[in-house]
């Protein structure tokens, strides 16, 4: 059996390169999904690579003050301007080629948010530099509220949800409103690639993240990172909640590339959604009947995005 | 860096802010955290590197010959790699004093 398997020896997962560019010692929480995600991001995006991170989890854990987890340009900027000071770093380095102040070279430049700072605060500032067409790549860690702050809601919480600032009680189950989309809202300004993505699908998140880094112009990659923490989850489960969101249709992984979706994990039947409500204390307080007004809700969004897919592609 | 972390004060920060030391984060022992701790099976490793894809921590060193190591300086006992792995080979138990 042995000998069979290491004749066999070609596992995906060890092809990845093994160089790091965020280092071990950052402050996030145990099973911290999101920074797998950042963590396969960097390793992508590699030593060429400028980060502008506005403030969120990410930016806290990754720069305690004299210490730093970086091993690439990183700066920290406040959650309304990332895209906009990526933008300022791109035109930069741009006019440097242009005048010889620096060899002809290819140099990422990107710019992280997390759902606050990008649905809710920064959506300006991204819709600019979206508009204006630079080449960079935007990535949002969305795990579905202010967690950095204590787990307030944002525009990206799911409905039903329990935060913080939506508690759960009697009168009002949780969050009211439905969960903002965001990658449609970036696909809207006719920008090169969009896509969405989950670290429990590792290969798929990097291969989206390449193809973001080698597309030319502007591109939005939405990862949905599962926040034990927040989402009242034990922290081993952290990679089975991605994968569920996924397989329920709650959070159904895409791309567009120049207008033409494409959905990367086509699943001919899609779980009910209360495999994945359930293992979560943030649903707990979740009614049969809310559990069927979400499944509603869900299938509509993924039948809707089934349909942009066969509408994009004909002909 | 030259001086442990709780001996820096403001004179050893530079203006701005500016950090010089790419990485520098990596002193830091995030273990201390741990209230679980892996533990590793070698002979049901079917060497697919699994746990080194999934650790957020950047705690699973994968050796030459394919078999992986847990770098207990930093692994914070999450139990994602013991969850994910596909043979069983970690198992995570409580961590005696």
């Amino acid at each position: 059996m042995d000998k069979f398997l290491d004749r066999l020896n070609i596992y995906a997962s060890r092809l990845v390169l093994q160089k790091e560019y965020l280092m071990p010692g950052h402050r996030a929480c145990q099973g911290c999904a999101e920074v797998l995600a950042l963590r396969l991001v960097a390793k992508v995006l590699g030593r060429n690579n400028i980060i502008a991170s506005a403030t969120g989890c990410m930016e806290i854990v990754s720069s305690p003050l004299p210490l730093t987890s970086w091993n690439v340009p990183w700066i920290h900027v406040a959650f309304e301007n990332a895209a906009a000071v990526a933008s300022g770093i791109e035109a930069g380095l741009k006019a440097l080629m242009r005048k010889g102040g620096l060899p002809q070279q290819k140099i990422n430049v990107m710019a992280m948010a997390g759902d606050g700072g990008t649905s809710d605060i920064g959506l300006q500032a991204l819709s600019g530099a979206m508009e204006r067409g630079h080449d960079f790549v935007y990535v949002c860690f969305d795990n579905e509220a202010y967690m950095n702050t204590g787990i307030q809601r944002s525009s990206s919480t799911p409905f039903g949800a329990s935060t913080t600032t939506s508690p759960a009680g009697k009168v009002v189950p949780g969050q009211t409103t439905w969960k903002k989309n965001m990658p449609e809202i970036a696909a809207a300004h006719n920008i090169p690639y969009v896509a969405t993505a989950c670290p429990s699908y590792p290969f798929d998140l990097m291969e989206k993240v390449k193809k973001a880094a080698d597309i030319e112009g502007p591109a939005y990659i939405h990862i949905l990172s599962v926040c034990p923490t927040g989402w009242r989850l034990p922290p081993q489960l952290a990679i089975h909640a991605g994968r569920l969101a996924v397989e329920t249709g709650i959070f159904p992984l895409y791309e567009v590339e120049r207008g033409k979706y494409r959905l990367s994990v086509d699943l001919p039947e899609l779980r009910p959604v209360e495999e994945y409500l359930k293992i979560q204390g943030r649903f707990r307080h979740l009614t049969p009947e809310m559990i069927d007004k979400i499944q509603q809700r869900v299938l509509e969004e993924y039948e809707k995005l089934k349909k942009k897919v066969e509408m994009t592609n004909e002909g | 860096m030259a001086k442990p972390e709780n001996e820096i004060t403001w004179k050893d920060i530079k203006v701005g802010f500016v950090v010089d030391e790419p990485g520098s984060a990596s002193v830091y022992r995030t273990g201390d955290w741990r209230s679980q701790r892996p533990v590793y099976e070698r002979e049901r490793c079917i060497r697919c590197g699994t746990c080194y894809v999934y650790c957020p921590d950047m705690a699973i060193k994968i050796l030459k010959d394919g078999y992986i190591e847990h770098d207990l300086y930093y692994c914070k006992g999450c139990g994602i790699c013991a969850e994910e792995c596909p043979t069983g080979a970690i198992i995570i138990v409580d961590e005696e004093e």
